[in-house]
């Protein structure tokens, strides 16, 4: 299948940004157009197909007018006003091309040349300068401001014209690792600053001084990019016109020459980017303008931090040995996949059928992962597959399962744009999903009101030009409490929805779930004691809620990564359909899923009780189209999950693993169990593209590939399919589906049965479509014509599925489930008096494996221990100072940075740097229906310490062990 | 109108912080704010930045770009008197630069500087809006037309 390359000129700037409004009608350049009331007169004419030169706007910037270079002339009016401010109106009659505005452009151009540097053959934007161009555009052929005799000095020059140091002049900022700024080829058309604001919601940047003094500044006086608010979004680099701000990789490597279309592999929002390439060197990714997931937005891990695809810890060759006391051998793909073959086979003979599994990844692509469970389904003939969902949201696929109908978000992002009370709970957007969280803040700072329930002061809190009308910062582990609380408030101040009720959910149930709630022992006054959340903030939170318009949830893994994780989402649902708050645009509940397919891996049957598309293995018609599919009989039995797999383990029943793309050494909780588990196995096979912390303890490694590496699709949080397109050759040989494939038919081929015959993604898409229902209309030339698609999309909704529960849950009727609070088992006392509470950080993702190999560690090069101050003061702690954290489970150190995000009795860490190892303080508690670890509550004591703790050290030791490498054989 | 007496730093938190209580029920506070905190110290202190920008919660790239627009908002406290001369178009055509050229020799000056005792800080200005009587020059606030460097030396002995 051919690459989809799109021609330069599909995504041209339009200028202003598009309106919504009735038909207007108008004259330029004689063509006629119509286009929506508050349309650009710039806007109208780019539609009509005649660009007018511009420099400071963009199509994702509101009109600015200050370069007067699109000046135009409009019939009856005077002057020449500018066609970017000026809206359309009917029967206005526009000329874009006349004597006058030609000579007004040649002027203005003239004098922005007079004041910029002219190097622009060894200029790093030579070819893809919006200066340069337009300079072309409007004729400039000389420029008449020469400077008088002996020469004059300039802002560009490093030296004034008697060869001192050059006053005005300001060097280069070079400050952040991947672009650079440079005063001298700026011509401030205030695009940064207005990319900044709008768009990404930061404010970093401003104009600092006037007139010829004007320059682009980052933060205040002695800041540069790095030290400023700046979160390298890439938003202004993205908007400048000219050289100031520069990709360093376009400066060291040239512009690129053609560009794909393509998906990021970091977080669940599932960006489109272009990556640009020149032949198979990626220059850089640019986020995709068309993308419906961002809109044409980045974040600086998918922007910038690709540099993980061609590190040198890469492993690019598969390797063996026999036991992981052993250095590894290199050796050839035939050969590490015959051995695993023959070790998996061995141990099933000796153990049984039900002694091997898969971890199938949340990284890798929906037909990967397909492929990665039907092994464990129609090879291994078992149903021990498992997912790293596990760990994250299996508590929505299961809550919102059982009240909704479906294992997933309500809405597209889109939606946001349209909510009036934005509810986010437990998760932090800001770090964990920047992009939707520069949406949300677009939406916040319309006037759309916030509420936040986390218990530490996120960003959102209180962010410029973002306060939150409520943050509710409650004990770690008392969501449920909360949450019944808001409920109890909505239906005992009548502030529910009688009707979407009545319509839409079964009456009985609600009237059993009102009594339910009703009870005081869950009103605000009653759980305050509990939640440490003033009653009456809740009670204010409840009703603006319930009563502010479009009430729309997100939450994120501070809901579903506790032991009432999936009774929180269920609360939460029941919190959206006592409102009515559930299918249309602008409400919903949202999980924010943190990894860029861990929907997709969900959907693809990941689960030990789930086919594809969330069907139980019990159920005989489901396993029937399975098994005509695959000609296999597939096991009825639920299979192992990730905890059972670890217990059975060492126990002694479970001996083999086949983990793509997962680290569940590190991302794991109770690492010490873990690696207890990994250790008792007789064939650990870790497919990633490093030596992760789980492949210390395997026996295979199979070299993987990254996402610019093969084709296929991802599933981000809104449902959509979007498709992951091949820009390079895999540098270790072969495509993570390939490498399925061949272990399978290894196996198969040794058991004498058919071998499975893949020759492209397209043909494993087309294999799920064919069994899975919501997939039904799904193929590769589909998703080419649209872009991206959002499941279900079958006969019923040939379009995909924006927004889901439109006119009736999928379920049938909505349901209520009463939710009651259960303490967490694990609780502070003497011993441990603290929680820690875990989460992440916007520079780095998950378990780090990719950008802690980037450039993105300048920002985050350790995790550090969040302490409120109180607690540290009455520890002897300091800022910076080494730390033990300690638990039930274990102990670890990292530095302290003392904040009063936390609350006093909290303290938070990120889980991003295996040095740390904060899940060797996590327990082994867990979600009551799914087993989502409980990684958000652990009792911890903290006290002054002088460096790492013995279990670091000895962990250390222990890596470097087994990371050892033999020269390959010649 | 001559500058404030220096204050110490913690009482000028305080009285930073009742200056912004005292504005922020207003649509655009941060100009009065700013205004405000210069008449009462001279300057606007750089400790005063992040309660501002806080109260208002703006970024402090944003407050950097209004301090740095207005020439008139200063980093640091000026001489005793401030002295203010017109560069603009009319005032030149009047022998303005001579003038002014005369008034920084005397005092030893360049533009913007200040006086090693503290006593004059020299500044341009472009245009007092006294073209009529020019050139122009303003003393402490005070317009002087007509001004040569003996009336305006004269003024600022006073």
């Amino acid at each position: 299948m051919k690459d989809f390359i799109i021609p330069w000129g599909d995504d041209r700037d339009m200028g202003t940004p598009a309106k919504k409004g009735a038909p207007v009608s108008l004259m330029i350049d004689g063509f006629e157009v119509t286009v929506p009331e508050g349309t650009s007169v710039m806007r109208a004419a780019a539609i009509a197909g005649i660009q007018v030169p511009k420099l400071c706007a963009s199509d994702n910037l509101e009109a600015f007018g200050s370069c007067r270079l699109c000046v135009v002339e409009i019939e009856g009016r005077r002057g020449t006003p500018a066609s970017c401010t000026t809206p359309v109106a009917p029967g206005m009659v526009v000329r874009t091309q006349s004597e006058q505005v030609k000579k007004i452009r040649k002027g203005v151009m003239e004098l922005y040349i007079s004041d910029h540097p002219l190097d622009c053959l060894t200029c790093s934007a030579n070819g893809d300068c919006e200066l340069q161009d337009m300079a072309g555009v409007v004729g400039l052929r000389d420029q008449r401001f020469a400077a008088p005799e002996g020469g004059m000095r300039t802002h560009f020059a490093t030296r004034d014209t008697s060869g001192q140091e050059n006053p005005e002049y300001t060097p280069k900022d070079t400050s952040n690792p991947y672009f650079t700024y440079d005063p001298a080829k700026c011509i401030v058309c205030n695009r940064c600053v207005r990319a900044c604001e709008e768009v990404q919601g930061t404010f970093a940047l401003t104009i600092e001084g006037r007139g010829f003094e004007s320059r682009v500044s980052a933060g205040g006086v002695g800041d540069d990019f790095l030290s400023s608010d700046c979160v390298s979004c890439g938003a202004c680099v993205q908007a400048c016109p000219t050289a100031t701000l520069q990709e360093k990789s376009v400066i060291e490597l040239g512009t690129p020459t053609r560009s794909v279309i393509t998906t990021c592999a970091y977080c669940g929002v599932g960006c489109s980017f272009k990556a640009e390439m020149n032949g198979d060197e990626l220059v850089r990714m640019t986020p995709y303008k068309h993308g419906a997931a961002n809109r044409g937005h980045s974040c600086v891990k998918g922007r910038f931090a690709y540099g993980y695809a061609t590190h040198a810890d890469r492993i690019l060759s598969p390797m063996i040995r026999a036991s992981i006391d052993q250095p590894w051998r290199e050796v050839s793909w035939e050969e590490a996949l015959g051995f695993a073959a023959e070790r998996m086979r061995g141990i099933q003979a000796k153990y049984g059928r039900k002694s091997v599994g898969v971890i199938t990844s949340s990284r890798c692509t929906n037909e990967e992962t397909y492929l990665v469970q039907k092994l464990a389904r129609a090879v291994f003939l078992n149903n021990n597959t498992d997912t790293c969902a596990r760990v994250c949201h299996s508590p929505t696929g299961y809550g919102l399962g059982q009240t909704f109908g479906t294992s997933a978000g309500t809405q597209n992002f889109d939606s946001v744009a349209h909510a009036d009370v934005v509810v986010v709970i437990g998760a932090n957007p800001t770090d964990g999903h920047p992009v939707f969280a520069s949406r949300l803040k677009k939406r916040l700072r319309a006037g759309a009101k916030l509420i936040v329930i986390d218990p530490r002061r996120i960003d959102l809190v209180k962010t410029p030009h973002i306060a939150a009308a409520h943050h509710l910062a409650l004990r770690p582990g008392t969501n449920v409490a909360l949450v019944t609380a808001m409920a109890h408030v909505i239906v005992t101040e009548t502030l529910y929805d009688a009707d979407f009720i009545k319509q839409r959910c079964d009456w009985d149930e609600f009237q059993e779930y009102a009594e339910f709630v009703s009870d005081v022992r869950h009103s605000p006054e009653m759980t305050e004691m509990l939640t440490g959340v003033s009653a009456e903030e809740l009670r204010a939170a409840a009703r603006l809620y319930a009563t502010g318009g479009n009430g729309a949830i997100y939450y994120g893994l501070g809901v579903t990564e506790h032991s009432q994780g999936s009774t929180t989402v269920m609360g939460i649902a029941n919190l959206a359909m006592l409102t009515g708050n559930i299918g249309r645009e602008g409400v919903g509940v949202n999980p924010l899923r943190g990894q860029n397919n861990v929907q997709g891996s969900c959907d693809m049957g990941s689960f030990p009780h789930e086919l594809p598309g969330y069907r139980h293995v019990k159920h005989a018609d489901v396993r029937a189209i399975f098994e005509s599919a695959w000609g296999v009989e597939i096991d009825p039995e639920p299979g192992l999950r990730i905890p059972n797999m670890l217990d059975a383990a060492a126990d002694g029943r479970f001996k083999g693993l086949y983990c793509q793309g997962e680290d569940i050494l590190q991302s794991d909780p109770d690492t010490h169990h873990v690696a207890a588990g990994l250790a008792a196995m007789e064939c650990v096979i870790v497919h990633d593209l490093f030596l992760n912390e789980t492949a210390n303890y395997a026996h295979v490694f199979l070299p993987g590939s990254t996402f610019l590496e093969k084709d296929g699709t991802f599933t981000n949080a809104e449902r959509r399919i979007n498709r992951v397109r091949k820009v390079m050759a895999p540098r270790n040989g072969y495509a993570d589906w390939e490498i399925t494939q061949m272990l399978a038919n290894a196996m198969l081929k040794a058991e004498h049965r058919p071998l499975w015959h893949y020759t492209h993604p397209a043909q494993i898409m087309d294999e799920i479509a064919a069994t899975t229902p919501g997939f039904a209309n799904v193929d590769y030339a589909m998703l080419e014509e649209k872009g991206s698609v959002q499941w279900p999309c079958n006969d019923a909704n040939p379009e995909g599925s924006p927004i889901m529960h439109v006119d009736g849950f999928v379920r049938g009727k909505g349901r209520f489930i009463v939710t009651e609070y259960i303490a967490t088992e694990e609780r502070t006392g003497p011993r441990f008096p603290l929680l820690l509470t875990t989460g992440r950080i916007l520079s780095q993702y998950n378990v780090g494996a990719q950008t802690r190999r980037t450039q993105n560690t300048i920002w985050h090069a350790e995790d550090v221990l969040e302490i409120h101050p109180h607690d540290a003061e009455v520890r002897g702690v300091k800022e910076g100072d080494w730390v033990k954290l300690a638990s039930r489970s274990g102990e670890t150190s990292l530095r302290a940075h003392l904040t009063t995000r936390v609350s006093p009795g909290v303290v938070y860490t990120t889980f991003h740097h295996p040095t740390t190892q904060a899940n060797v303080i996590t327990t082994d508690f867990s979600d009551w229906a799914t087993n989502c670890p409980e990684y958000k509550v652990t009792a911890v004591q903290v006290g002054l310490s002088n460096g790492p703790t013995d279990w670091q050290e000895s962990y250390e030791a222990q890596a470097r062990l087994s990371r050892r490498i033999l020269p390959a054989a010649e | 109108m001559t500058n404030p007496a220096p204050v110490a730093a913690p009482a000028r938190l305080a009285e930073i912080e009742a200056i912004i209580a005292a504005h922020l029920w207003r649509e655009g506070p941060l100009l009065p704010i700013l205004h405000d905190v210069q008449a009462a110290f001279g300057f606007i202190p750089s400790d005063a930045h992040a309660p501002i920008a806080a109260a208002l919660n703006i970024s402090r790239a944003e407050l950097h770009g209004v301090l740095s627009f207005y020439h008139d908002f200063r980093d640091a406290p000026a001489g005793k008197h401030v002295l203010k001369i017109c560069r603009a178009e009319a005032c030149q055509a009047m022998g303005g630069a001579a003038m002014s050229q005369a008034v920084l020799d005397t005092l030893g000056l360049d533009w913007n500087q200040t006086t090693r005792d503290g006593r004059v800080t020299v500044e341009p200005v472009y245009c007092l809006g006294l073209c009529a009587c020019a050139p122009a020059a303003m003393v402490d606030g005070k317009l002087k037309g007509r001004a040569t460097a003996q009336t305006i030396l004269a003024e600022l002995s006073a």
